[in-house]
């Protein structure tokens, strides 16, 4: 946390606490955007935002700081969606929020469960068993009618919003209802990251080796790591499921999906809390903006195919330029640009 | 189950080699660029689209079939060359899992721009083998799976002939053992690497015929490198030899599986059997049938 400050001496008026920064962005997303805009902005930007967002800090936390690649998030998404459905559903008056934690739970479980090959595998090929995961899962739940409650298409609905009897209906309602769960979980990964715990993930990640000769527990510390991400990320997908889309079919949750939030903490920045929140913005807006500017430039030309496709060569796009040129991520872009802008302003205030 | 039917299991069985050929084609691009660049390419499944498609939209225009062959395969190389010139040598020594991103972000790149250029309707290919089966002693055989069988064959003969009597081969056998040996000895790392990739556009070009002939060629054909993944964990990332190999494994028991296992779960279980195949076997041989004992990569 100091190492922000470090370059500034501890007199100049200009030095910013700490905690300046999160209390003005909460500020701004309690206190600023519910009044402002139409459903629009919420219904399919900042709700999108927020539930991928969450997503993406639980795989930054297996991959960014735990240094396991995974390419199964889309599944485990699925199964906190439709573990939350399920509580919900056949558990008669348990209050909403039991249900979605249930799910979390209950993706944590199956994340340690495809995560037990990461005891002996590394590298590609444990990226290779995660796929497994993304398979298996979806398979699973298209195949057994149990859990979509024996819908002829596997589709689930969601049920409404409540929590001790406060509604949280509507467009607005819904992004509050996020936002609270992802507020609450990105608080945890931040303290997560700073304690012992968060120390040993990027132990492992770092050297396997050197981490045990230190007394590191590897095995212990990469199923917890496998827990936590999909525990989060699980969550994740119940906010996709039931603050965003509403319905879901097991295929919303497929391969594309698992590397979209792969693609956000890369672009973000990997091993970074908010990189997720950067990455996840850039990866919800940038098609809006695409599309936009498409069919401005090209008129007519430019229909939902060739937006389909030139959407997938930006972002592929993208994700090369960011391995090549800023492998930290916007978030390192970011640092830097406030740097220099707060140095900037030292320095016309001096002279 | 208990009158046995081995007529129908011998069916099954070779029906199910022959589709692991199928696999192994498209595992064999794999190998060779893990092999000299210790790059794990995602693209592969792309290049291989890109290659029919661009293939398939030149015959359709009237290119006669060598000359559309030979046209892709200039593509490819060209194609394989600018992967190396944009891609690769900005992300020298870089981390193996950076690079296998780098590759994730270039196959969606790969995708679009053969769907922006080509069109995304189906196109039927038709090598002129048709996909009859005939009987072999009281076992229909698919007479394109044994086309298919004899290309790989060929291919696989052709590159075992390159990798150990040309120079070229020579410096990637070098490039494969010790990349910092080879390079002290004066081997040019970027060429070979271009090469290597236009190698693999070779293959791809190659599979993405055949794939292409059997599932028509359209924007599912990059999703057959995620059936050649289990076949690399199985076979080893680094040998041709594990990717053939693998593929036959991998082929015979999923087909053997969904048959003989399947309707116990209701079916549909190839999506992911080839996938706990290949996890159980890596269980118990961390670095698969062929593949270098060292895995400690990433």
């Amino acid at each position: 946390m100091s190492t922000a400050v470090v370059d500034r001496p501890a007199s100049s008026p200009w030095r910013i606490p700490a905690w300046a920064g999160p209390v003005a962005v909460l500020a701004i997303a309690y206190g600023v955007l519910p009044f402002l805009g139409g459903s629009y902005i919420f219904e399919a930007i900042l709700t999108p935002f927020l539930a991928l967002s969450l997503a993406a800090v639980g795989l930054n936390l297996l991959t960014g700081y735990a240094g396991q690649l995974s390419l199964g998030t889309a599944a485990f998404m699925a199964v906190g969606a439709f573990a939350a459905y399920n509580f919900n559903l056949r558990i008669h008056g348990l209050p909403l929020i039991v249900s979605i934690a249930l799910a979390g739970f209950s993706a944590a479980a199956i994340g340690i469960a495809f995560g037990l090959p990461s005891l002996r595998l590394r590298g590609f090929y444990l990226a290779v068993s995660t796929l497994a995961a993304q398979f298996f899962v979806q398979w699973a739940l298209t195949k057994f009618g149990w859990f979509s409650n024996n819908n002829p298409s596997g589709v689930i609905d969601a049920p409404a919003l409540a929590i001790f009897g406060i509604s949280f209906d509507g467009p607005v309602g819904r992004y509050l209802f996020a936002l609270t769960i992802v507020v609450a979980l990105t608080a945890f990964a931040y303290r997560l990251a700073n304690t012992q715990t968060g120390h040993n993930f990027i132990a492992v990640r770092d050297n396997e080796l050197a981490a045990k000769v230190i007394g590191v527990p590897v095995l212990k510390t990469k199923l917890l790591a496998f827990a936590i991400s999909s525990f989060m990320i699980g969550v994740a997908g119940a906010l996709w499921a039931f603050a965003y889309l509403r319905t879901v079919e097991p295929a919303g949750f497929n391969l594309d999906r698992s590397f979209e939030i792969l693609f956000i903490i890369i672009i973000g920045g990997l091993a970074s809390i908010r990189g997720a929140f950067f990455g996840a913005a850039l990866i919800v807006v940038f098609p809006l903006i695409l599309s936009r500017v498409g069919s401005f430039l090209l008129g007519g030309l430019f229909d939902s195919g060739v937006l389909d496709m030139s959407q997938r060569i930006v972002l592929g796009a993208l994700i090369i330029v960011f391995l090549i040129a800023e492998p930290d991520g916007l978030v390192a872009l970011w640092d830097r640009l406030t740097k220099g802008f707060l140095r900037s302003g030292e320095a016309t205030r001096k002279s | 189950m208990f009158d046995f039917d081995y007529s129908f299991f011998l069916e099954v069985l070779v029906g199910g080699l022959l589709s692991g050929v199928m696999y192994s084609l498209v595992a064999i691009g794999f190998v060779l660029i893990y092999k000299t660049s210790g790059v794990l390419n995602f693209a592969q499944g792309a290049m291989l689209l890109f290659a029919a498609l661009t293939f398939v939209s030149l015959v359709e225009r009237g290119v006669p079939f060598p000359l559309a062959f030979i046209a892709t395969f200039v593509v490819m190389a060209v194609l394989g060359m600018a992967i190396e010139r944009v891609v690769l040598r900005p992300l020298v020594n870089k981390p193996p899992i950076t690079l296998f991103m780098a590759t994730l972000g270039l196959s969606y790149v790969i995708e679009g721009a053969a769907q922006l250029v080509w069109g995304t309707q189906v196109h039927g290919l038709d090598l002129g083998v048709d996909d009859t089966p005939f009987e072999v002693s009281g076992i229909l055989i698919s007479k394109f799976d044994l086309f298919a069988a004899a290309i790989a064959a060929t291919m696989v003969a052709f590159l075992t002939a390159f990798f150990r009597y040309t120079r070229i081969g020579l410096a990637f056998r070098a490039v494969a053992d010790d990349q910092f040996a080879a390079f002290a000895v004066g081997l040019r790392l970027p060429r070979i690497w271009a090469i290597v990739w236009t190698a693999a556009g070779a293959v791809a070009l190659v599979a993405g015929l055949l794939w292409g002939a059997r599932l028509g060629v359209q924007f599912s054909l990059s999703l057959v490198v995620l059936k050649a993944l289990p076949v690399l964990v199985l076979g080893g990332f680094d040998s041709i030899l594990g990717a053939i190999v693998g593929g036959l494994l991998i082929g015979a028991s999923e087909k053997l599986a969904e048959v003989y296992i399947g309707p116990f779960f209701g079916g549909g279980i190839e999506s992911w059997f080839a996938y706990v195949v290949a996890l159980v076997f890596l269980l118990i041989r961390p670095a698969g049938l062929f593949g270098q004992k060292l895995v400690e990569r990433a």
